[in-house]
Parts: C-alpha cells; structure tokens; sequence
C-alpha cells in the first residue's frame, strides 16, 4: 500500500502504524450528562463499512504525523489523505 | 550413461558436460538443460510417486505450472523438498532425490493405497476419521502426514543468505514472452524505465520452444536480437529468474529473483534469492497461456505429458521423452507438436484427434474423430488404447503420449485484488476480466491473443497505451497469424479413474462425487475435493474440473464461475520472505553507551524491547545469579549501586500549553507542579486500564521531561503525539523522543548523595534541603559537562538518576565506579532493580499487564475527578470499582524457603481449588535478601481489606501449593524514610 502524505508524498504503508476508526477524534466531553455512555460507544462502538472509510495512521517511521486517510475497503483505494490535525480543528476540536 | 534420449539442435551448450545425481545415479546433462530435460535425455520417465494414491508419476509439463515433477533438491542443511523439475537450472554437480516414496521409487510401499482408492476417495478425511476425538492428533494426522505427502525437510537451519530490496520504473513487464519483448522494445526505445522480469533463466517464453519463424529469422534468433538491444538500453533493466509473485495494492508487486539456485556453490555472502518490491505506477502481464490437459482413463502415466511441453522438451533442450510418441488433441496446435518432434526424428505413432474433421497429414497417420480410453504401462507408458470413430479400438505402442485440450490464458495475477475472470466462448476459456489491479493491463496469450503476431502486436500497443505514447509504433516482424478457435473437450466418456488435479491426486469421478454430494459450489468443490489446492493452485486442472461441474450440474461453466488465484504465483521459501531478518537480525538490537563497559564485566544481558540490559554483574567465586543478584541487592542498600537506566523512554515537552497536556494524558494532575520537581505520572488508556507509568520533571515553567517504561516507549510517544495531533490540535505543546540523547544511570543507596557530591559539580548544592526528595534540575558534572539529575527512587532508597548526553556515557559509568570504590559501590542490573522494587512495592511490567486499573494497583486516588484526562470516564465504570475487584498486596510464604511463583493462583485455605473459588494470582516473585524470605506481589480480591489472612497459593499444573501470608505490598521501608533522607 502506498499513502500519499500530504506534506511528504507517497510513502509506503510500512513507514505507517494503522490505530482505527477516524471516529477515535471525537472524543466526548467528560462533563457531559450522559459522559459514561458517550465513551462507552466512543471506545468499543464502531462502524464498519464496506466502502470508504476514514482512519488513523500514524507515519512513525517518518514525520510522526497523525494522518486522516479515506480508504475503501472493499477494493483499498484511498481517495484523500488528510493532516489529522486539520480534521480535527474542522471537526471543532481546540485545546 | 549416454543422452539416449537427446535429439540434435537445442539451446543447449554440447561443448560443455556436467554431471549430476538423481536417486543416487550418475547422469550427464548439458548447460541450458533444466533437471527435467536433462532426465528425459537420459531415459528417466519416473519421477516421483503421487500425493495420495502412490502412484509413479513423471512429468506433464515444462513450466513452473508442473504438478508431478516435484523432488528434494540438494542434500543436508541445503535441502530442498518439493522442487520443481521443469524449473532447476542444470548445474554441475546438482543431486537431486525423488520424494513421497518408501523404500524406492520403484518400489513404494504404499502404493497399496491405490489399491484402496475406493475409500480414499473426495473427503475421505471427513467421513472417515470422525471420532474418537483423541484419535486425531495422534493417530490418525500423523499416520496421513507421513503417507500423504511431499518431500521431506533438512531439519536443519537454511544456510543461505537470503535479501529484500526496492525497485521503481515506469512500467513493469512481466514476462518476456513475444508479447513483453515487443512492450519492452516499444517502452525502452521511447525512453521510459522499463523492468522486464521473466521466471525463466532464458528470455524468450514460449519463442524459445517454437521451431517457426519471425521474420527472416528464427524466432531464438529474433529473441536474441530483441534482448541483446534491450541490454544495451540503460533505461531498461532486464531481469532473467525473476517471478514476479503477486500484485499488491497501488502499484506495489512483489517479485522474487533466484540469483543463486542456478549454481553449484553460492559465493560467499551473494544471497541465494532477493525479494524484490518493486513500485510502478503501471504494469504490463505478459504471462501467455497455459496448455491444458484432457482427462481419460490412467491418464498419469509417466510418458503422458503436455503436448507442448514435449514440444519444448524437442525444441529448447532436445530431448524427447521416448523415440515413440503419439499426440492426443482437440485442436491444431496437438498436430503441430506432432510435427516438430516429427521433424526432429522422433517417430509419431498416430495424432489421436477427436475430431472428425482434423487435418490430415501425409507423414504420419491421424485418426479423426477418435480417442484415448485407456493406458498401460507400470511405471511408464507402454501402450495407448484407441476407440476409433468406428466403434472399434486400437492399440498404440508408445512411450510418450501429447496431450493438448486447447490454451488457457495465465490470468492468475488479474486475480490478486480479486477481479474475477470472465469466460470467453470463441476460446472456450476464462480470460481477464474488468476488475484488474490498478495500473495493471494484460497483452499477449494471457489476454486471450492466442497467435504469435497477435502476440506481437498486442505488447506493442499495450506498452503504448499505458504509457501514453504517441508516435508511430516499432515495426513487427512476419509471425504465423493463425485463428484460434478452441472446440473444449474436457474429459473421456465413461472414465472414472481419470486424472484432473495430478498434484492433489483428484480424479473425474470425485469431482462427480462432490456434486453428488452436494458440494456443487466451485467454493466447495475446491475444498470437498482439494481439486487446485496443492502447491500448483491448479495451473493445469481447474478448469477441468469446473467444466466437469459444469456438465453434471447442467449449467454452462461461466454460470458455475471459477475461483481465483491468490499470490504467490508460485511457491517462495519462508527464507526469501525473511531476508536478513532471522536469528540475531529477526529486529534491531540496540545498546545503551555503557554496554561494552558492562560486557566487559562480564554482565549478563536481558533483552528488554529491542534493548540489552544487563541483568546481573557476576564477580568472580560467584556461580548462581542468585549469589550476584543478592549481592548487589545488600550492597545498594547497605551503601550505593549503579544501574543503567537509559533504557527508559524520554519524551521532552514543551510549550505554554505543556502542563495542560501532562493533566490530559496523566491520570494524577500536573498543573501545579512546581519547577525543579518531579512527579510520579499515572497514564491511562481511554477504556480505564493503566497504559504506563513513568515520572514528568519540570525543568522549567513551559518544559518537561516524561519518562516511560522501556517497553512502552514507543507506544507512549504515539499516544502522546495522537492526543496532541488529534484531541488538542490547538494546544501550545511539542514533543521529541531523546531516548537515545541521554545515558541515564540511577544511583541509589544511603550513599548515594555522597557518591554523586564527587561527580556533580561543587556549586550545585545536593543537601536534603536545597535539593529533597523529587527534586529535578540541570546541573553540571566534573567539570563543566551539562547534565540532568532528579531525586526520584525505584528502589525505595535515597537515591538519584542522573543523565548526561549519551556520548558521556560510557564515561560517566567509569568514573562513577572509580570515585564510589571508597563506599564499595556496585553496579546492578536488571534483577537487582527487579528484587528491590517488589521489596518495596511498587508495580512495574507485570502489574502493568493490560487488565489492571489504578484501583488495582492500590493507586486509586491518583486519578483526578477535577480534570478531563483520558482514561478517567470509564475507570469508573461499574464492574471496575466493584468491592471485590483485585487489588494489589505483598506474599509472603509461611516458610521464608517455600518459593513463591508468579503466575500461581491464591485460594482460600479451605475450599476447592477451581477457577470459581480463585481468590486472586501472583505477578512478581523475588527472593528478598533483606527480609531472608521469598516475597511476592499479587493481585487478590478485595486484597487491600484482607492482610494477614492466609491463602493457599497454587499452581495445579506444576502441583504447586504453598501456604502463604498475605502482607502489605511494602516490605521495605513502608513509611518512606529513606528516600526523603
């Protein structure tokens, strides 16, 4: 597999380490009501398609960039590699 | 022994003799032979003895496709089982052993098997070996394996040397075929990097076996022409022994070059196959086709073979496997081997052809619409039985029988990212389908262009396609042009015992028996009947047996459907995926500044992570680790020990935001640690479990240093870096690893204080009161070196750790233990450090294990309700804040010499000792030289309430039960003096 970093160019995967569902950036509020369910399913609950699917790599061997890649599952295309950082901002995520 | 069997002609060098040994025999053989020729020109039919049944078997084939020929290749460490013939480059010297046979090749025991065939037939496994249960594993798989099988393995380590590398262009083209010749010529001259890998040692394909012409000139000659200018392209690199294994995703294929199986010895430090990854944005299978066989009665005998694979044998290596050859076809391309071999001397019996309206021939007989029902012949064919069109039978004498059932394009790589083939009439064969890996696109016969010019033609323009070419395309020589029409003819009427899948021993009638059965499914007729599950994938029998499907089911065999081909395309040694990367080198080692110091004091080593540390420093007269380990405990306690302690993960962090994020990622809060301290961190994981421990010392109000175990130093710096990147994108706060940019040494004991006042600099003040316990700061050390020194304690004493840029090390390890002599300083290692921290509570890996909380581990109240860290939600759940959940206490045996075991189980004294009665299990386990007793820490039930009570600790495995005490985790020093002294 080969993911296009956005600052460095096609990398191979094996400079990546794969953590999971893109999901894992919307990390609840602990203050929040209902705090105990919103981790319970921010934790073990997962989608699992088959097609695109956005999720964490992690360029170790590399800049230690967290990265947001859209990948099909069902054929491993990857349509869009993105900084996990700007995903996270554009989800409304800050300090 | 004469070549009885060699014709003339041949690329094969008659100059030059080599010698080789199969079974224990001598042969001769020439350079250019493969094993395989090289036996049928000496008059060798019998190969090997089959996979299930025993029977003799020969060989089918003159490719890697080859499912009979297989043999253990070379002797001892080097040996080889389940070679293919058809692919061993000749050499001088080579020997070579026929396999699956006891106590001969002639003679095999248990050829008795196919004298049972009846009960032996498809999923005689399942039917057969049902119960008893424990029969299984002792009985019946080891009887299986040993009479089921393949060749035999050395036992003994590979040998060779094996390396990976990385290639790039911009078109791979693999197969060097008519078809990638002409795409490599049309690529190389318009100047684009061109790989061109072929499996075979000669370029060429299937030019290298055809007796017609291109051009003016023959086609070996065309094919020496087209390779000698492709050689003299920089842009091109040609790569002869090269199978390419597998399409993986986006432009990545794995390929396997043989740059050492075609020679005698291996030259010192040359690898014996380098697996290639080699990325290209576009490639070019030229893979061509494979002759497919037609079933009938006792159709594998040695002596039947592929028609064109005796036109091979002819035409390349000039050998032929009998002087009497007849041909059994269902197409034009059967009488073309008849004439080749015809041409070259051999004598053809007859051209069997089922068809009634075949060509005829004015040098040897055809029989029209007739065909082959039967065979004789013990270990090799002898006679051929006829049924002529008349409804009478003839009997041909022979000792080769051609086969040819038509072509079948080599689609296996269009399948790697599961495109499925699709089934063309005109050809009767699958042919690729749409869904090919990216980039990928198919020329030649492996896309269904059956004739040589079409060949031709379709690389060129396939070359040109994929790379964009404009231009004119690259002249063609004349080839023959004939249309391909293939008529199937799958198997013989009323045959039973007639051979599809020779490899895996599956005949017509179990692919019957399947759909009787009910395994109609092509998915369950592969693995009902193991039809194209051998080391082959089928090559030359899955077709076959889906058409055989086909006609009992009553449907058409694109509506049965095929399954697909998987990488690798054929059979790679484990070695050749592991490169270098075996024993020592299975992952890197890594050595802290002062290993050589501590090797040369003889320190024994652990691996910890990727790290060596040494575990303990044996002195001389002492003969058990236990004697140097007990030392070095008594003597850090009594006075001061050294332990290397670089091994610790250290993440630098920084930024007006830092201590904002330590509250995040620590469970214990971080905001309001004061600047020259140190803080024991608690890290958690999202779900509540404890991730890793560590310290965070303040060097200054927006920097820190975070220590991590040794074994979670790189998943702590990831996690740490996730929190940053992906939870608090805007947080002010950036993070290095210098793991490796500090040595750091912990000197611990009563005179610790003392020893470091002779190292640390005289104006840096080291008083209990200008720098107590949890203290942290720069300092400098003799003389002007910049270092860092924290008062943190593992071990429970006074003690300090102390870090200086690597270099220094080394250094820094020897003047410690020249200025500490007056205190009788010793250094310590890892079990030292391991005996000290039980002693005095505290939990490390073995605690740390996954499924513990910070309740668990005693540390409850170090997890802030007043901040968000990660981690902190969900410890509280339910079922982990229980009363009863386990908590962290000492154990103590009743007797100080009953040994107590990590891993055993605690029960009550009373009661039945079972997993429902278990009251909790020990992690660590020490003999404590202080307190003269083997001690313990161990997770227990509701532990924290239950000191002083008496448990049984057991292990009914080892019939382990020792009766045991249980006490607090501290055993050393419980109200902390010594540290804060």
């Amino acid at each position: 597999m080969i993911i296009n970093h956005p600052l460095l160019g096609p990398r191979d995967a094996s400079e990546f380490t794969y953590l999971g569902d893109a999901s894992l950036i919307d990390r609840p509020d602990w203050q929040a009501e209902n705090a105990a369910e919103a981790f319970y399913e921010y934790g073990y609950v997962r989608d699992n398609p088959a097609g695109e699917h956005q999720e964490l790599w992690y360029h170790e061997a590399g800049d230690r960039s967290w990265l947001v890649v859209t990948r099909n599952t069902l054929t491993h295309e990857i349509s869009k590699v993105e900084l996990a950082r700007d995903v996270a901002r554009a989800r409304g995520r800050s300090k | 022994m004469t070549q009885t069997n060699r014709l003339n002609g041949g690329q094969i060098d008659r100059n030059t003799s080599f010698s080789f040994k199969f079974d224990g025999r001598s042969y001769s053989a020439h350079p250019g032979d493969t094993l395989a020729s090289a036996l049928l020109a000496n008059d060798v039919r019998l190969i090997g003895r089959s996979f299930k049944y025993h029977r003799p078997r020969g060989l089918l084939t003159a490719g890697s496709e080859e499912p009979n020929g297989m043999v253990e290749l070379r002797t001892g460490a080097l040996k080889e089982p389940n070679t293919r013939a058809t692919t061993i480059e000749m050499f001088d010297g080579l020997e070579a052993k026929s396999q699956n046979r006891w106590p001969s090749l002639k003679f095999d025991a248990l050829a008795v098997n196919d004298m049972f065939s009846n009960f032996l037939s498809a999923g005689f496994y399942y039917k057969t070996f049902m119960w008893p249960a424990a029969f299984w594993e002792k009985l019946y798989e080891p009887m299986i394996r040993r009479a089921a099988g393949l060749g035999s393995l050395s036992q003994e380590a590979d040998p060779d040397e094996y390396d990976k590398g990385f290639r790039h262009c911009d078109l791979l083209i693999i197969g060097a075929g008519p078809a990638g010749l002409m795409a490599a010529l049309t690529a190389g001259r318009a100047g684009a990097d061109v790989i061109l890998a072929d499996e075979d040692f000669t370029l060429g394909g299937r030019l290298n076996s055809e007796a017609f012409a291109l051009g003016d000139q023959s086609a070996q000659d065309w094919v020496a022409q087209a390779v000698a200018e492709l050689s003299s392209l920089p842009n091109v690199r040609l790569m002869p022994r090269t199978t390419v294994i597998g399409a993986f995703d986006h432009g990545v294929y794995g390929a396997v070059e043989r740059t050492g199986d075609h020679l005698a010895t291996l030259p010192a430090g040359k690898p014996r196959q380098i697996l290639w990854r080699i990325y290209t944005d576009k490639a070019l299978l030229c893979a061509g086709a494979t002759e497919r066989p037609i079933a009938f009665e006792n159709n594998d005998r040695p002596g039947i073979m592929m028609a064109s694979a005796l036109r091979t044998y002819a035409n390349r290596f000039a050998a032929t496997a009998s002087q009497r050859v007849a041909i059994f076809t269902n197409n034009d391309d059967g009488h073309r081997t008849a004439a080749d071999l015809h041409a070259k001397g051999v004598t053809i019996t007859a051209v069997v052809d089922v068809r009634e309206d075949a060509p005829t021939c004015y040098d040897y007989e055809v029989l029209k619409g007739a065909q082959v029902i039967d065979t004789k012949g013990r270990h090799g064919l002898t006679f051929v039985e006829v049924a002529l069109t008349d409804g009478s039978t003839r009997t041909l004498e022979c000792g080769a029988l051609g086969v040819s059932g038509g072509w079948n394009p080599n689609v296996h790589m269009t399948c790697h990212q599961r495109g499925r083939p699709v089934w063309n009439d005109a050809l009767a064969a699958f042919v690729p389908g749409e869904n090919l890996p990216v980039g990928l696109s198919v020329a030649g016969a492996a896309n269904g262009v059956m004739s040589t010019h079409g060949a031709l033609q379709s690389g060129a323009e396939s070359a040109a396609n994929a790379l964009e070419l404009t231009g004119v395309l690259p002249d063609l020589p004349e080839a023959e042009d004939a249309p391909v029409s293939q008529t199937p003819f799958w198997y013989v009427e009323g045959c039973k015992r007639a051979w599809v899948d020779q490899q895996n021993d599956v005949t017509v009638k179990d692919v019957k028996l399947s759909y009787q059965e009910g395994f109609r499914s092509v998915e369950h007729l592969k693995r009902y009947t193991t039809l194209g599950m051998a080391t082959d994938q089928g090559k030359t029998s899955n077709i076959t047996g889906l058409a055989i499907m086909a006609e009992v089911t009553g449907k058409s065999i694109p509506e049965v459907g095929t399954t697909i081909f998987r990488p690798p395309y054929t059979p790679v040694p484990i070695g050749t995926f592991a490169g270098r990367m075996k024993g020592q080198e299975f992952h890197p080692t890594r050595l802290t500044p002062s290993h050589y110091w501590a090797k040369e004091r003889g320190a024994v080593f652990v691996e910890v992570g990727n790290w060596l540390r040494a575990q303990w420093f044996p002195l001389p007269g002492e003969t058990h680790w236990r004697q140097s380990v007990d030392r070095e405990v008594r003597q850090t306690r009594a006075s001061v020990g050294v332990c290397d302690c670089t091994t610790l993960g250290k993440i630098d962090v920084q930024g007006t935001d830092a201590a904002e994020f330590l509250n995040r990622i620590y469970a214990n809060g971080f905001a309001k640690l004061a600047v020259g301290k140190t803080r024991y961190g608690l890290m958690l994981r999202e779900d509540g479990m404890v991730m890793d421990d560590g310290t965070a010392a303040r060097l200054a109000e927006d920097h820190f240093v975070v220590t991590t175990t040794t074994a979670n130093a790189v998943s702590v710096y990831r996690h740490m870096e996730f929190a940053r990147q992906c939870l608090y994108p805007d947080m002010d706060v950036q993070l290095i690893s210098t793991t490796e940019a500090w040595a750091q040494y912990a000197v611990a004991g009563p005179n610790s204080r003392k020893l470091l006042q002779k190292i640390v600099d005289p104006e840096f003040d080291l008083s209990n009161d200008a720098f107590p316990f949890m203290a942290c700061g720069n300092v400098t050390v003799c003389g002007g070196l910049r270092a860092r020194l924290f008062r943190i304690s593992f071990s429970g004493e006074l003690a300090y750790e102390i870090a200086v840029p690597s270099r220094y090390g080394d250094a820094l390890m020897q003047r410690l233990m020249a200025e500490g002599e007056e205190f009788d300083v010793t250094p310590y290692g890892t079990e030292a450090l391991g005996v000290m921290r039980v002693e005095k509570g505290h939990a490390a890996g073995s605690e740390l294990n996954g499924t513990t909380t910070a309740l668990n581990l005693g540390l409850g109240k170090m997890v802030s309700k007043k901040k968000d860290s990660i981690g902190s939600v969900l410890s509280e759940r339910e079922a982990l804040v229980e009363p009863d959940v386990l908590r962290l206490v000492g154990i103590k045996p009743l007797q100080p010499e009953d040994k107590v075991t990590a891993g055993g189980h605690l029960m009550n004294p009373d009661g039945p000792i079972d997993a429902a009665h278990d009251q909790g299990y020990v992690t660590s386990a020490v003999y404590s030289p202080i307190l003269n007793s083997n001690i313990g820490l161990g997770l227990v039930k509701n532990g924290a309430e239950r000191l002083g009570e008496k448990m049984r600790l057991v292990s009914p495995l080892t019939d382990l039960t020792v009766e045991v005490e249980l006490v607090s985790a501290h055993f050393v020093d419980p109200e902390g003096e010594r540290l804060r002294a």
